[in-house]
């Protein structure tokens, strides 16, 4: 990892004043311990006319692995990082910016006793870094870098010369030019690298709000990217990112009011707002399938593929639904769906109700007999259709619940999502989305075979020309059945 | 006067209940008859749960573990007794209800004891010195009260010992269960329904050697049942099927057609159909003698026979195999009549339960009752009704051949009411395998490696993806292992070196070992049909010719149709070498290696393997060139540095260079290759245990054949490891394959299984990877001193330990997959080289 920060000057001012600056004598080379290995600082190029300060960070990444292995405690946010074969040593990210923080920390905060009064005057700069891992490209590294003052110029680092069809790498050669002061270059280099990499070697810690206040102080109040930055900053972590963003703004009403921004900043409880949008055709899907379970008179419920348990929380909610078994093949989902339905401290009548367990719709499953009814509720989609029998079979052959609630995308709906691009499937794990027409030639075939009867309801706005956004079909058992077992009736008796 | 010595039989298999006044000696009579073990004492399960065999309190949970414990016993088998009082009907009667639920024989032993006695021998016992006066006169009416009743309770067997002198003297002899023929091994010939065509049985029993009614090899016939009805001659089967049992050269189990005869023959009032009206009529014209005999003869017969060690299990219509030598009601009719869904279909014929679908059992059950047009194999059962009075034919089974034998019927004797099945009960398209068969911790028996368990948790992570990614289970007959690296090498800049392979094979006795060039791609599993129609028949899928997959069961390619082109080539080779006739198969199964790597892993090289490149290529250089300028300057103690860092460059173009070469564009099958290195299986064999070197001539044999320009040899050199020139021109041809960038190779034993002094499996080979290689491995700078001292500090007990494991699930699968058994076998065998592959073990191994 490597970058270098440049002046020029004249005989009056020299340029070598860098080294006064920066605290780091020009004709030495220096090396700094550092958590992921040692900086050395020294200097290319150092005349009146040019002096060049160049910071240099070898990682150990045998190191970095070991440090980077066991989720959790010890180990590192970013999963690459468990990787020997890894970016981290060359490509300039928050290791550098840490590092650049602790070597120069002094000229970071703007401060130089050498050379009072200089600190604080902008200074003609040019810096360089050679690979900047940058997701968003040349084109984010301007958006960030041009707001605050700096001529940009970057080229896209080609991913290999050898296979030009692979196109181009998310690295970025980046030279910055400007009239800054030193101290404000340093700060906008340890602030937007790391937003520019989109990954941080270290857990985010609630005392980066503060960090990233401090770094930003004076700069990212007012830039246009203010969102990008803070979100970035903190590696995805949203209620993090909301609370400093919302500190960023309350921070202006501080600044503006002569208060400290705590004593604005009190209102935000991180627990009550986790929940997801709903998605208003998630909410209409879920309503259709509730009505037909209780059209059914079902009460004993199967809900298969739950995902996250949104369906299982709308039955607990209802109490004619006495038993509801939520299957999905995902522990992950699972885990989740247990989680939002707060399985753990649900009392024990509400629990009593309730169950969630692994599955999997392509093996026949003997605890989903005797069920009054089942749904599949965007799920049929996620199966290869060479799989779709052994679904088939495991629900209507084997299970055979009396009801059985289906809902699949209606992909000639398609069309009227100005979002999806022409062609496309709603979802990356689609297998396939089916006309009506194919969903019914399906269904009958289904219900024929197993000795179902089933109507269909459409999901959603019913447009007249393509239809609702969601299809469903309720399957009814017809099939007779009498308790009765052959042995027990003479006239069955010698039926073979 | 002593008494003359009981003999009390009871069914080795049995529920015995012990029925005495407290004091009557029970226990002392259970000790001395039975195994400590068999005896569960009401008085020591009250111990159990409440520190006190007499306190009364804990009685109701004395009992629950009585009943629980004896379920237990009964359900794996075993004979169990019941020490308790048992003189009240209530408590008798949850005992019978547990034998039924078991289908075993609930049996009373009753010890009728004098009351002075018993009230002497509490008297001796200080722990009950504080029982009252009357319980002992109490329990002896509740006793006599009940004695007539015991066979109206169900107990099958009733054995009253009056005075304790009788109990002294009465000896319990276990007897053999009627349905228990273990000790026969045959050979047996089972023949399917006859339904009274006697010309075709007489001439299917000439057909298998028989020789009126004889087989001069001594072979048994065994009859599953419906000899009458329906047919033209129903009198004739029943004389020759009769006389041959007789005779001793038969065995039979009655189907529900006789059950009905029987019920006729007694005056019962039964409707006329299904055929009976034809046997009444035929019956009509013979003696009443016979036909007093042959509803003897019927009620002799045993609904199950249970023969061959276990291993054969023959009844009318299947049994599963909690029901095998068991005894009771149901089992009777499970095995005369079948299970039922309850349901019935469109002629109003109740639809049958698909039982043999869900038979895990180890036993193979012969039976017949549902007409289908072939014999076929489910799951370890067939069916060998095939539809004789119907002008189907009339089936045999030789056993323990599995050889079928039939003859065609000589006409349609009798129209059936609905077309005959187009298959055998079960194995329909879309019938998938049942959870059971995978979900939960798991212990699979192999034949190489004992048992080998798998965990819950891996066991869910194989569950999604083989249920969301991978092919459908008749497509996926095996999985690769993975493979363990050669212990790590201290040689100066090495990381893995040939001589410590050498050095292993040769510790564990193996002296020839062959090494194979490690093709860089990526593993695939081919399963090459001679055509759809071969796929379907042997494996059940329509639509393919075969398959293409990862080694996690996905396929190769999204793209069917490439896939098919892919197997077309190899198809061709396959034939044009002439291996179908050569191993008499219709499909091929190979484990290769599918180049380029960039083809599959094209993501992955963009995102981590090149972009680390880029990353140096463009960072590395121009730090040179800085510290280049900081040396021209004179700035002191740069040197090292910059030394440094001219060799991380270096290193770094030396890592781009090493995935360069794994890497090639390809524009549909062009520019593809694919390196089988195994012939796994053929029909009916496994080709696991073939020497390595007869393996690759006949893979060069199939890529000579190879028009295509698709399939790639392997090369290889046969290294003797107690031979140190061999030793040593192994290494060479190690150095010289990895010199310029060359995956490597792997050491394998060249006779292919082996096994060591401790006649533990050696492992099935190692690899060696190459120096430039393992750039892609460790990252591009492994090679530095510092890096390599730390890296070589890397445990391989575990990725050895779990190289066996899948190794010897993988030859489990190819065993079975030959053997032919059950799909259900053959996939827990694949699923569980899946789940061993998520346990947590050093990926870069």
């Amino acid at each position: 990892m490597f970058l270098t920060i440049s002046t020029t000057g004249t005989a009056e001012r020299p340029a070598t004043d860098l080294g006064f600056l920066l605290h780091k004598h020009p004709e030495k080379v220096q090396a700094f311990s550092t958590s992921h290995g040692v900086a050395h600082v020294l200097y290319p190029e150092a005349s009146a006319g040019r002096c060049t300060a160049a910071l240099l960070l070898e990682v150990d990444p045998v190191a970095l692995v070991r440090k980077g292995r066991g989720k959790g405690r010890g180990g590192a946010p970013d999963s690459a990082l468990g990787q020997y074969v890894n970016d981290r040593p060359y490509a300039a990210s928050s290791l550098l910016a840490v590092a650049l923080a602790a070597v120069f920390r002094t000229a970071l905060r703007g401060v130089c006793d050498a050379l009072p009064g200089r600190a604080d005057q902008a200074l003609p700069l040019r810096i360089e870094v050679p690979a900047v891992a940058a997701r968003g490209g040349t084109e984010l590294v301007k958006r960030l870098f041009e707001p605050l003052g700096w001529t940009v110029a970057a080229e896209s680092v080609p991913l290999d010369t050898q296979f030009p069809e692979w196109g181009e790498s998310r690295y970025v050669r980046l030279t910055l030019d400007g009239e800054l002061r030193l101290a404000d270059a340093l700060r906008h280099l340890y602030v937007l690298l790391p937003v520019l990499d989109g990954a941080k070697h270290y857990w985010v810690a609630p005392d980066e709000v503060d960090k990233l206040l401090r770094a930003g102080e004076g700069w990212l109040e007012n830039h246009p990217e203010q969102q990008l930055i803070t979100a970035r900053y903190f590696s995805r972590r949203w209620s993090l990112a909301r609370e400093a963003r919302e500190r960023l703004e309350l921070a202006r009403l501080a600044e503006a009011d002569d208060v400290e921004p705590e004593a604005i900043d009190n209102a935000v409880d991180e627990e009550s707002d986790t929940e997801e949008k709903p998605v208003p055709l998630a909410v209409q899907r879920r309503e259709a399938i509730l009505g037909a379970l209780r059209d059914a008179g079902a009460s004993r419920v199967l809900d298969l593929g739950c995902g996250q348990g949104q369906l299982v929380g709308a039955l607990l909610k209802d109490t004619r639904f006495t038993e509801i078994v939520g299957v999905d093949v995902s522990v992950r989902a699972l885990t989740v769906a247990a989680r939002r339905l707060k399985l753990d401290r649900m009392g024990e009548r509400q629990a009593a109700r309730v169950r969630l367990r692994q599955g999997a719709l392509t093996y026949t499953d003997a605890t989903l007999k005797g069920y009054d009814a089942a749904v599949l509720s965007e799920v049929i989609e996620h199966l290869d259709l060479r799989r779709l029998p052994a679904l088939e079979y495991a629900v209507f052959g084997a299970a055979r619940p009396a009801t059985v609630v289906v809902t699949t995308p209606n992909v000639e709906y398609n069309v009227r999502w100005e979002t999806l691009p022409a062609g496309h499937v709603r979802h990356s794990d689609h297998r396939f989305e089916w006309s009506r027409e194919e969903f019914r030639t399906w269904a009958e075939a289904v219900a024929a075979r197993h000795g179902y009867a089933v109507t269909y309801a459409p999901v959603g706005d019913d447009d007249p020309e393509v239809g609702p956004p969601t299809q469903m079909a309720v399957f009814r058992k017809t099939a007779s059945e009498n308790a009765s077992n052959t042995p027990s009736n003479p006239a069955k008796e010698a039926a073979a | 006067m002593t008494p003359t010595p009981r003999t009390l039989a009871v069914p080795d298999l049995s529920l015995v209940v012990l029925i005495g006044t407290t004091g009557s000696g029970k226990s002392t009579f259970a000790r001395q008859h039975f195994k400590p073990t068999e005896v569960i004492s009401s008085d020591f399960c009250r111990g159990l749960v409440a520190d006190d065999e007499n306190d009364q309190s804990a009685s109701g949970d004395a009992f629950d573990l009585v009943h629980y414990i004896a379920g237990k016993r009964l359900a794996a088998g075993r004979l169990t007794v019941i020490d308790a009082t048992s003189v009240q009907p209530e408590a008798r009667k949850q005992l019978v209800r547990i034998a039924r639920e078991h289908d075993v024989l609930p049996v009373a032993i009753v010890l009728d004891v004098e009351e002075r006695v018993c009230i002497e021998r509490n008297a001796g016992r200080p722990d009950r010195a504080g029982m009252p006066k009357h319980v002992i006169p109490r329990q002896r009416r509740e006793l006599r009260r009940g004695l007539r009743g015991l066979e109206r309770e169900g107990f099958r067997k009733v054995h009253l010992l009056k005075g304790a002198a009788e109990v002294d003297a009465a000896e319990v002899v276990l007897e053999k269960r009627f349905n228990d023929l273990t000790h026969l091994t045959g050979p047996f010939d089972i023949i399917g329904d006859i339904h009274g065509c006697a010309s075709e049985l007489k001439s299917l029993l000439t057909k298998l050697g028989y020789e009126d009614g004889v087989h001069p090899a001594g072979r048994t016939a065994v009859f599953v049942g419906d000899l009458v009805d329906r047919g033209p001659d129903t009198p004739g089967v029943l004389r020759r099927v009769m006389s041959m049992v007789e005779a001793g050269s038969a065995l039979c189990v009655p189907g529900n057609h006789e059950n009905k005869l029987a019920r006729y023959l007694k005056g019962r009032n039964v409707q006329h159909t299904h055929g009976l009206a034809e046997t009444i009529e035929q019956l009509d014209a013979e003696t009443d003698e016979f036909r007093a005999r042959v509803g003897e003869f019927i009620d002799g017969l045993v609904s199950h026979y249970v023969l061959d060690g276990g291993r054969l299990v023959v009844c009318h219509a299947g049994l599963p195999a909690k029901y095998h030598g068991r005894q009771s009601g149901r089992v009777r009719s499970h095995a005369l009549y079948g299970d039922t869904t309850g349901e019935t279909d469109e002629y109003g014929l109740p639809v049958r339960y698909p039982w043999a679908e869900d038979y895990r059992g180890r036993a193979a059950v012969v039976y017949g009752h549902t007409p289908v047009p072939d014999a076929t194999w489910l799951n370890n059962t067939i069916c060998l009704d095939t539809g004789c009075v119907f002008g189907g034919k009339l089936t045999a089974l030789r056993w323990p051949e599995r050889e079928l034998v039939d003859v065609e019927a000589e006409q349609v004797w009798y129209e059936p009411v609905k077309p005959l099945r187009t298959e055998a009960p079960g194995g329909a398209e879309g019938r998938p395998l049942d959870l059971g068969d995978v979900q939960g911790r798991r212990i699979i028996q192999t034949n190489h490696h004992g048992r080998i368990s798998v965990r819950e948790e891996n066991a869910a992570a194989a569950l999604e993806v083989m249920s969301r990614f991978a092919l459908d289970p008749r497509l996926l007959p095996y999985l690769p292992p993975t493979m363990a690296p050669t212990a790590t090498s201290k040689e100066d800049g090495y990381l893995e070196h040939p001589a410590e392979a050498f050095a292993e094979f040769r510790d564990a006795g193996v002296r020839q070992v062959m090494c194979e060039e490690k093709h860089m791609g990526s593993r695939a599993v081919a399963l090459v049909c001679r055509d759809e129609a071969a796929t379907a028949k042997r494996f059940g899928i329509t639509g393919v010719s075969g398959a293409l997959y990862t080694r996690t069961g996905r396929p190769f390619f999204d793209d069917a149709e490439k896939t098919e082109a892919l197997l077309d080539r190899v198809r061709k080779a396959a034939t044009a070498a002439g291996l179908w006739d050569e191993y008499a198969t219709d499909w091929l199964l190979l484990d290769a290696e599918l180049l380029p790597w960039s083809l599959k892993a094209g993501g992955l090289l963009r995102s981590q393997y090149a972009a680390v490149g880029a990353a140096a290529g463009a960072a590395l250089p121009t730090a040179v060139t800085a510290l280049e300028q900081a040396a021209a300057r004179g700035v002191p103690e740069v040197a090292d540095l910059l030394a440094r860092h001219r060799e991380r460059a270096a290193d770094a173009a030396a890592f781009t260079d090493a995935y360069r070469r794994y890497c090639w564009p390809v524009d549909g099958l062009d520019g593809v290759r694919l390196a089988p290195f195994q012939l796994l299986a053929t029909e009916g064999a496994s080709h696991a245990a073939l020497p390595h070197d007869q393996q690759l001539a006949l893979l060069d044999r199939l890529a000579e054949h190879d028009g295509s320009g698709l399939l790639r040899r392997t090369g290889r050199l046969v290294v003797d490891t107690e031979d140190e020139a061999s030793v040593a021109e192994g290494v060479k041809w190690w150095l010289d394959l990895t010199a310029d960038g060359g995956e490597g190779m792997v050491v394998k034993p060249l006779q292919a299984l082996v096994r060591d002094a401790n006649n533990r499996l050696v492992q099935p080979g190692v690899k060696v990877r190459g120096r430039e290689y393992l750039r892609i491995i460790y990252g591009p700078e492994y090679t530095r001193p510092d890096q390599l001292q730390r890296l070589r500090q890397r445990f391989l007990g575990h990725k050895r330990s779990l190289a066996l494991r899948e190794h010897a699930l993988g030859l489990e699968a190819l065993d079975r997959l030959a053997a032919g058994e059950p799909l259900w076998r053959v996939h827990e065998a694949v699923f569980a080289v899946l789940a061993l592959e998520s346990e947590p073990v050093d990926p870069r191994l």
